[in-house]
């Protein structure tokens, strides 16, 4: 296992916060899209783009880049927060999400946006996709990783099924899952409007290498990444345990935040939080 | 007589060794849409899907988005309908050089039902932006169309039916043809008849009665349906009385409709008839005979045709 010293993980830690900061920045001069499950996905994304991943922002198309597949579209401003950071494009832009002639779309679409690897928004669509590169790879012997993130409630989708039984017979190891599990969709709790559990059992039934971890421990997220890296013979799903609206108070798991921006109370008393976290956070480095 | 779904598997070998990139992906009906001959040949670029079609397609989108040409086949109904969403988000929307090759396209399909008889799939396809639909007419013309997909760059669609069909052209009749453009394969002055794929064949057996009765039907091979060869379209208008389309599909949203909006913006004022089958779902039966049932075949286009010339006389 690689070690990762305290001061990357706090650095990371305070990269989640920007993040946080861009995604309710953006929802709330848009007066639309999806915080809770955006702010969910935060920290594994970072994880990937900071510290784990191979990529180059300069050469998004580059042949033996890693992919991120983000199959549960709706969090997308969660990634185009991390590409701007990452230098994939000006962060200025962030700033016109989802505006009439700009290139950030309110769900991600592979044709615009440099880092944007697939057109989602449709949910269920992810792992299939992931599993063409997947086999692309193999067949071009290069040793590139393919990331995926879903939402949990998305699992509801019949493909995601037809996808993990594919992956698991070709045995495409070079795919790790990742399940954002906030327990919340948007008709409620996903137990209540379709039954996912056990998650666990369900992929690993399927014959997939299962990692449940705390979606939100910097240092949990990596190890299980690197775990999946090295696992065999198998695709891995990382189980994400997370919290929906993570890291602003009235938002945890609150369902209504879904598909609802902050208005500008709820703006200003978010951003205050996350001000708060961040300079508790830099002190500490 | 030769079977274009055998023509297709042909053809795919032999592309196999052109395009190392190019790869095939069935779900479960290899042995009928032929690319099993691909699998065999070349069986590292071959992926066996199952019976999850929607998974198919989504993956073919990431084998294209990593430089591949997948060629996607399954029989016409389950390779659109349904698969709707992930052709139009994962191929459409995202202008995926995925090519999609359907066979066992129209009622022709035979005793397997309406459930098996696909009669939607060209209005589906054709209403999606990005999208090229084409529907060879024979063997020939399908070695020539399967080419043609591989070499141009872009969401593709095709529909083959499932029947041996009556050999149309040799190769040197089509060396010129191009994606976007339609075949005039009989001239005629009196009447256009513009078909497609399977009813090329009827239309060319109805030129020959009509000429015994004086009556000149031109017959245009409209092998691409989208884009669609307008041009040639408002040529028909201009030189014939009346116009007639003809395919195996629905006549809503299929050829018939994509060019009476052509002629209805240009201002035609000549007969025009669309046949196909008339928005309804048809049954299992005989080829043949679900084809004089549903009033698809030479016996109707002559009919069609001497009704019309009765009528601008």
């Amino acid at each position: 296992m690689k070690n990762y010293d305290d001061k990357t993980i706090k650095q990371l830690n305070i990269m989640a916060v920007k993040i946080r900061k861009h995604i309710i920045e953006m929802l709330y001069r848009s007066k639309s899209g999806h915080p809770g499950g955006s702010l969910s996905a935060v920290d594994a994304l970072v994880a990937l783009y900071f510290c784990h991943m191979k990529h180059n922002p300069k050469k998004p198309l580059d042949p033996a880049r890693d992919r991120f597949i983000l199959s549960k579209g709706h969090a997308v401003p969660a990634l185009y927060a991390v590409l701007a950071e990452s230098g994939y494009f000006p962060v200025h832009e962030l700033k016109r999400l989802r505006e009439l002639n700009c290139m950030l779309q309110g769900h991600p679409v592979c044709t615009e946006v440099p880092g944007i690897e697939a057109s989602t928004g449709s949910l269920g669509h992810g792992l299939s996709f992931a599993n063409g590169v997947a086999l692309a790879g193999r067949l071009d012997k290069k040793d590139y990783k393919v990331y995926v993130m879903m939402g949990d409630g998305e699992t509801n989708e019949g493909q995601v099924w037809e996808a993990a039984a594919v992956a698991s017979h070709y045995k495409l190891d070079h795919i790790t899952a990742m399940i954002d599990r906030n327990f919340l969709q948007i008709d409620g709790n996903t137990e209540d409007v379709l039954r996912l559990e056990s998650v666990r059992d369900r992929w690993s039934s399927f014959g997939w290498n299962v990692i449940e971890i705390d979606g939100h421990d910097m240092i949990q997220i990596l190890n299980a990444l690197d775990e999946a890296d090295a696992h065999e013979k198998q695709p891995s799903m990382i189980i994400l345990n997370t919290v929906k609206g993570k890291g602003v108070s009235f938002m945890e798991n609150n369902v209504d935040f879904h598909g609802v921006p902050p208005n500008e109370m709820e703006y200003n008393l978010a951003m205050k939080e996350f001000d708060a976290l961040q300079k508790k956070l830099e002190a500490q480095v | 007589m030769f079977n274009p779904r055998k023509a297709y598997g042909e053809t795919l070998i032999e592309l196999g060794a052109k395009h190392p990139n190019l790869v095939v992906l069935d779900a479960d009906l290899s042995k009928s849409t032929n690319t099993i001959m691909f699998a065999k040949k070349y069986p590292e670029r071959f992926f066996e899907m199952g019976i999850a079609e929607a998974n198919m397609i989504s993956t073919a989108a990431g084998l294209a988005s990593c430089g591949k040409i997948p060629f996607v086949s399954t029989f016409a109904v389950f390779a659109t309908g349904r698969v709707y969403d992930q052709i139009r988000m994962d191929i459409a929307y995202s202008k995926a050089n995925v090519k999609i090759f359907a066979t066992h396209g129209g009622i022709s399909v035979g005793k397997d039902g309406a459930s098996h008889q696909m009669i939607e799939d060209i209005a589906l396809m054709r209403v999606l932006p990005n999208m090229t639909v084409l529907a060879p007419s024979d063997a020939t013309q399908t070695r020539k169309i399967v080419e043609l997909m591989a070499e141009n760059i872009g969401p593709m669609y095709a529909r083959i039916g499932r029947a041996d069909a009556p050999l149309i052209y040799n190769k040197e009749d089509l060396k010129d043809i191009k994606i976007g453009k339609g075949l005039t394969v009989k001239d005629g002055t009196d009447v256009s008849i513009i078909a497609c794929g399977t009813m090329v064949d009827a239309a060319l057996d109805a030129h020959e009665t009509l000429k015994k009765h004086k009556i000149g039907a031109r017959v245009i091979d409209m092998y691409t349906i989208k884009p669609l060869d307008e041009k040639l379209i408002l040529k028909c208008a201009k030189e014939t009385k009346a116009i007639i389309t003809i395919e195996e599909h629905s006549i809503i949203g299929g050829l018939g409709g994509a060019v009476a909006e052509v002629l209805a913006e240009e201002g035609f004022n000549g007969k025009f008839k669309r046949m196909g089958v008339k928005d309804m779902f048809c049954e299992s039966g005989e080829p043949k005979d679900l084809l004089e049932k549903y009033e698809l075949n030479e016996k109707h286009i002559v009919k069609n045709v001497q009704q019309i010339m009765k009528e601008t006389r």
